[in-house]
This record gives structure tokens, sequence and C-alpha cells, in this order.
């Protein structure tokens, strides 16, 4: 992350090793800067974020981001608050999984496929708001 | 034992470390290990701060910056065992990880290494104690 680019959003997403919710996220962030919008977003390293990368902790406070968090303690949001700025859009997985009536969510370590299905709409969700924060750069 | 495996989101490597982890807490010394959130620590979460200094540590970490192994260390915790993919990279030159999303056969190839590693460590500390 050397180079400042023009107009890019940033997607922050948790590391979450503990949950499934954690895979999804990272997956779905994964998804959306490869596929969905490959050219309008990059990811931050949280952990490196959060130890002190100073590249990271700039290119957050002077760009929009996008944070993404598989469970309610929210790192991503909570982190980049804290040692960045606001983001402009916060998304948990867990509150849009609520409203989707999912099926059980199987194991972190490898996503079957109901649980695929699941992190591409939350990837669809992560790029309405990249679209949605596009829409109003000043 | 907890084994802390970096987050990487932008590389194979980074994957690499996680998938490891998840071999050796489900598969290969599930009785014996957990993991835990490297972002929740590095937050401040009092749960898990007080996890790592109460149990033995081993790092895995994908990139040379070592943020598990540095973040460990900050947190106070009670670090016996760092482990770089890159190490085990190097003693598996024929593999060439590419996936990062989803690990390709060569990556799941690596993260069955690297476990091997781990639980070679967490044998070695289970027999000290």
């Amino acid at each position: 992350m050397t180079e400042r680019p023009e107009k890019k959003v940033g997607i922050i997403s948790c590391s979450g090793e503990e949950c499934v919710e954690g895979t999804i996220s990272r997956v779905a962030t994964r998804l959306v800067l490869g596929k969905l919008r490959p050219n309008e977003t990059v990811t931050i390293c949280l952990p490196l974020f959060l130890a002190g990368g100073r590249e990271e902790r700039e290119f957050a406070r002077d760009y929009p981001t996008v944070t993404v968090d598989g469970c309610d303690k929210m790192c991503a949001k909570v982190a980049t608050e804290r040692y960045s700025g606001k983001p402009a859009s916060s998304l948990v997985v867990t509150d849009l999984t609520k409203g989707w009536q999912c099926p059980k969510l199987g194991s972190r370590r490898k996503l079957n496929d109901e649980t695929l299905t699941v992190t591409r709409k939350v990837s669809d969700r992560i790029a309405e708001e990249v679209d949605e924060v596009l829409r109003h750069w000043v | 034992m907890i084994i802390i495996p970096c987050s990487g989101i932008g590389k194979a490597f980074g994957s690499i470390s996680r998938d490891a982890t998840y071999e050796v807490t489900e598969n290969l010394r599930k009785e014996t290990t957990q993991t835990l959130c490297l972002a929740l620590l590095v937050s401040g979460d009092e749960e898990s701060l007080r996890l790592v200094r109460d149990n033995k540590c081993i790092t895995v970490d994908g990139c040379p910056l070592q943020c598990a192994e540095k973040n460990v260390k900050l947190a106070g915790g009670d670090l016996a065992g760092s482990i770089r993919v890159v190490d085990v990279y190097k003693e598996n030159r024929h593999l060439k990880p590419r996936g990062v999303t989803f690990l390709d056969r060569d990556g799941q190839q690596m993260a069955f290494a690297v476990a091997g590693k781990i639980a070679n460590k967490v044998d070695d500390l289970l027999r000290e104690q």
C-alpha cells in the first residue's frame, strides 16, 4: 500500500478466527475486491492496522472506509473509529443474517454451499455500500 | 495452548496461516489447543488478554511484518513459539500457492505442512511441561 490511489474505498474486514461469521466477512470482502468492485476498492489488514501500520491508518483516515464485522464485538469498526476516523459505513454479518432467515451456518474453516450463498449476499451488500459511498464522494 | 494466526487478507500466506491453525485446533491437536481472534486481542478485550497471559501461545504469521507475534508480545502474552509460513515455504518450494479467497491445492498442502510444524511445537511444549 505505497501508492495513494485517487478514488478508492477501503474495506476493513474483521479477522474473526473464532466464528464462521468471521470467515464470511473475510471471504465476502475478498469477493468484492476481486470480483464485484476490483477497481474501486482496496483492503487493509486489520491486525497490521491495529499494530500501528502507519500507512494503513493514514489511508483509513484520508479515504472512506466500509467496515465488515462478523459479530457484535465489531473489532473492525471499533479499531477504525479509535485509530483513524468514523467509517463511512459499517456492516455486521450477524445483523444481516438475522434478517435473511438463513440456514444454520456450517464450519468456519470450509464454507458449505448454503454458507457460500449467504457470503455472496454479504458481498453484494458490501458492494452496494461501496457504490453509495462513491455516489456521495465530494 | 493458544494458536494465533495472523489475519493477513491480501495474500495466500495469510490464508494458509489461518487454515493451518484450524487444522491443528480442529483435528491434529484439538484436545490441547484453541484459537482466538487476533483483532479482538489487539482491541484490548479482557478475556482474550487473560487467555494469552495464562496460557502458552504459538503464533503463525504469513508475512515478515509478523503481526501475530508482535501483538501477542505487546499484550504481555506467554509467547512459547513462533512459526512463519515463509520458512515452511522455503522447505516446500515446489508448492506455488496462489488462491487467497479459497486455497488451491498447493495452498492446502502448504497449510498441512505448516500445521505439522505447529503440532510438533505443541508436542514439544507439552513434553517440557
